[in-house]
């Protein structure tokens, strides 16, 4: 091969592989200002000491519902959430194994309420849980277990296949975030300040089968034994959301579940008066998720809870972590400001 | 599997990777085996059928050339005991043999045919009749599978059956040998319909790893993906939007319709042959060519002969010839050239010759109506054009037209409104509404839909309608290209920059402009349904 040819091949590679990196980078949804829960799971990689106490997982009723920051400042807990919008329960087993590759947490907090799904769900859910995920077997095994069937791996591994179509709809974000990003989350924390008072909240349907199924079940069974596996305590809860609507025949289920296995079940939607919260303030969606004041209560009632049954030690004397979690704090009470500050009842 | 779906991307990879590595020997039976893989993917069960017609076909072929090779040693044999009406009665019987080895294998698969696509069509036809006649009965249509490409493949199979009757080409002995041309992947869904003679040449052979083949395949198929997902994919949106919803959409629209359905099917079916040429490029097999730029046709009999080629010189070749000079045909010719007279005497079986070849035509593209009054409305409008032909050329001659640039445009534009007027029939769901939702364009007065703004409402956005016009202006210039040539050739000969640029910009297009992945249907070629 001649060096005139070498030097041709050279560039044109490097012309391909530079303009696709770019249209890539320029297409694909960027989850800054909209959609900030696509953001979420890719935010956990950012963290610089990953050696947290409790890893919560789960849907958005862990990441609109608990403050990491106030289990810190309350009970020295240091915790992260891996969640995200509809994340179904092998998602969740997936993101725990993948979590696992960079830390061991004392207790894992799993919400039950992605029980209900037993199949795959939604492909624009899919990519919010699946794609900030670094690439790693779990992750491919996460996408197979996730598809619709509609959906294809390839469009996974190259997102561009994906989002090509999205160059009518690019705006100032796709731009301004092409090669930077923005923190979205507070520790996988979803802050929402404003307040819409649960009103008429729905009653549930009547259901022709109230068992979970199959598939749900044996993920959350996996889920249990990489915990055993790893020395991890495992803590099955349900947020206090009010819809989607929890059934008794459900919690019963999650109860003798968690009995069969020995773990422990907390169902905060019946602690909610000990809790002390009101859904007429500490909601921003009218009961379907917990605004900043419901958050902190339930965050409060649960470091309780993690710290009489597991002993977590409180760690603020641990100068560094003590260091991060003040930077943290800053940032927290700026985007309490930013959001129009703490609204009183 | 789609052509354009990853799953068939990954499949042509596969193959491409193990055609070049196996000793080349074995290169034809790799093709059987990916071939077979390809059928199977679409469903088990098709196998069956292309594998009667496999079976059969090859045994009535192979019985043909041996009682031709007995004839033939029989002859030799006895050249000295046997006097010419001996030798005449002898091949006659022959012959006879030979006929209904033929006569077996066409009946037979035709017989397939007709059941898996015509039953439903006919028995739904009887029960308007018996409806008609008051009868209360009605008869339950069959619940049968239309396999893949069943047109494509048994017209292909019984081409071949009677190239071997004629002895115009020898029966392959290898039954596995014969199934590859039947089943051959790139083309079994929607054509070419090659003939045997051609296509062997290259099939069987040996091919070494040739850069510039695999170059030229891979730039062939860009082309056909470019043509199928960023134009044809693109415009089936409204085209669909104004067929479907007849009632919100007449007048003006059809006319929108019919001028988009003209794009969306060239651009679908081209495209669809540009990647099976291709796939074969790739793979060092020569497969015919079925267009030769059909739209700078200036009659529609010309169009005829540039689109689908192959399907019209098989009609040509196996209908319109043999049923031409057959015995009941030449007797009426002679009968009507009696009592007719020679002008109307020697038209009568030409006439029922082309109607026969168009009835064929049309009711080979689909099992209705439609089909069938889209192919004798071809055969009318040739048919009127012929008789015409004399006016024509006083025309030409008085006014000196006939090389005139605008007068060549406008047979061109002619004939796409003309073939755009009859693809109608394609379009909608039954011949009655065809010919109302026509006459609306004639009566409703809804022009100026084409200027304010009324076709952004067909589901297509201002961008769409830019890449639609941009990519029909380069279908146009690489037709005017090409004729000078091969425009793949053409680029070659350009600096590597211009080359790298041109190719490289149409990956991109594709890549982005494409319509594909969630969000959009995975259409299916058009033809893939014959």
């Amino acid at each position: 091969m001649t060096r005139q040819k070498i030097v041709r091949i050279g560039l044109s590679a490097s012309v391909i592989g530079i303009s696709l990196i770019l249209l890539q980078r320029l297409l694909v949804p960027k989850y800054v200002t909209d959609v900030v829960e696509g953001r979420m799971i890719a935010e956990y990689y950012e963290e610089s000491d990953k050696d947290h106490d409790v890893i919560f997982i789960g849907d958005c009723e862990v990441y609109e519902n608990f403050s990491p920051q106030v289990l810190w400042d309350d009970y020295g807990i240091n915790s992260y959430i891996r969640g995200s919008a509809q994340q179904l329960v092998w998602q969740s087993y997936y993101l725990l194994e993948d979590t696992l590759r960079y830390e061991q947490p004392d207790v894992v907090v799993f919400n039950v309420l992605a029980m209900k799904y037993n199949t795959p769900q939604n492909e624009a859910y899919n990519r919010m849980s699946l794609e900030g995920m670094r690439w790693s077997w779990s992750k491919v095994l996460s996408i197979e277990a996730s598809m619709t069937e509609e959906e294809n791996l390839i469009e996974y591994v190259f997102p561009l296949l994906r989002y090509h179509s999205r160059w009518q709809e690019l705006g100032k974000d796709d731009i301004t975030y092409m090669f930077r990003t923005k923190q979205v989350s507070f520790n996988g924390y979803y802050m929402r300040t404003d307040i819409k008072p649960a009103e008429n909240v729905p009653e549930g349907k009547k259901l022709a089968d109230y068992t979970f199924g199959d598939n749900a079940y044996l993920y959350l069974d996996k889920m249990v034994q990489l915990c055993k596996d790893n020395g991890i305590r495992l803590v099955l809860i349900k947020a206090p959301s009010l819809y989607p609507y929890w059934y008794d025949e459900w919690d019963e289920q999650m109860e003798q579940y968690a009995a069969q296995n020995g773990l422990l079940y907390v169902n905060l939607l019946e602690a909610a008066d000990e809790i002390g919260l009101d859904y007429s303030r500490d909601t921003y969606d009218g009961g379907l998720h917990l605004n900043l004041y419901g958050a902190e209560k339930t965050t409060r009632y649960l470091g309780r809870i993690l710290q009489q049954e597991y002993g977590l030690a409180d760690r603020h004397q641990d100068a560094r972590l003590e260091a991060e979690w003040q930077a943290k704090a800053a940032a927290y009470e700026a985007e309490i400001q930013r959001q129009g500050g703490y609204k009183e009842p | 599997m789609l052509f354009t779906s990853y799953e068939f991307l990954f499949f042509l990879l596969i193959l491409l990777g193990l055609y070049y590595v196996i000793p080349a020997r074995f290169q034809w039976v790799l093709l059987l085996g990916f071939s077979y893989l390809f059928y199977l993917a679409a469903n088990p069960w098709y196998l069956l059928y292309i594998l009667t017609t496999t079976v059969t076909v090859y045994l009535s072929a192979v019985r043909i050339e041996k009682i031709r090779a007995e004839q033939k040693a029989y002859l030799a044999q006895n050249k000295d005991s046997l006097d010419r009406e001996a030798r005449k009665k002898y091949k006659g019987r022959q012959q006879k043999r030979m006929w209904h080895m033929l006569l077996a294998g066409l009946l037979f698969n035709l017989g397939i045919l007709a059941v898996v696509k015509y039953a439903n069509f006919a028995i739904h036809n009887l029960n308007i009749v018996l409806h008609t006649f008051g009868s209360p009965s009605e008869i339950r249509p069959l619940d049968l599978l239309l396999p893949m490409g069943i047109s494509f493949y048994t017209f292909q199979a019984l081409g071949y059956l009677i190239d071997v009757y004629r002895g115009s080409c020898s029966a392959e002995k290898n039954l596995f040998r014969f199934a590859l041309f039947v089943s051959f992947f790139p083309q079994l869904i929607q054509g070419p319909i090659s003939r045997f003679h051609e296509l062997s040449q290259t099939l069987y052979a040996e091919h070494p790893f040739d850069r510039s083949q695999l170059l030229g395949g891979l730039q062939r198929i860009l082309w056909g993906f470019f043509k199928k997902l960023v134009i044809a994919d693109r415009i089936i949106i409204g085209v669909n939007e104004i067929i479907k919803n007849p009632e919100q959409y007449s007048g003006a629209y059809v006319f929108v319709g019919m001028m988009f359905y003209a794009a969306e099917l060239y651009a679908d079916f081209t495209g669809g042959i540009d990647i099976t040429i291709g796939i074969a490029q790739c793979l060092g097999i020569v497969v015919t060519e079925n267009f030769n730029r059909p739209y700078f046709s200036k009659s529609i009999k010309e169009y005829w002969r540039r689109w689908h080629i192959t399907m019209g010189t098989w009609f040509t070749d196996y209908i319109f010839y043999p049923v031409s000079i057959c015995r009941p045909m030449l007797k009426l010719s002679q009968f009507s050239r009696k009592h007719f007279g020679d002008v109307i005497g020697k038209r009568i079986p030409v006439y029922l010759s082309s109607f026969l070849v168009w009835f064929a035509t049309g009711i080979w593209h689909g099992a209705s109506w439609n089909f069938i009054v889209w192919g004798l409305g071809n055969w009318v409008v040739i048919m009127i054009s012929q008789e015409f032909e004399p006016c024509y050329q006083k025309f030409h001659g008085k006014f000196h037209v006939k090389d005139k640039n605008w007068f060549r445009l406008f047979q061109i534009v002619r004939t796409v409104l003309l073939m755009s007027c009859l693809r109608t029939f394609d379009c909608y769901r039954d011949v009655p509404l065809t010919f109302r939702m026509f006459g609306t364009m004639f009566t409703t007065g809804n022009w100026h839909i084409l200027w304010d703004g009324s076709l952004l409402a067909l589901g297509l956005g201002c961008a769409d309608y830019v890449i639609l016009a941009a990519g029909v202006a380069l279908l146009i210039c690489v037709s005017l290209l090409q004729r000078r040539g091969s425009v793949r050739q053409q680029i070659a000969a350009k600096p590597y920059a211009v080359r790298f640029a041109a190719w490289y910009g149409l990956f991109l297009a594709v890549l982005i402009l494409g319509v594909y992945g969630i969000g959009y249907d995975a259409n299916q070629f058009i033809y893939n349904q014959f």
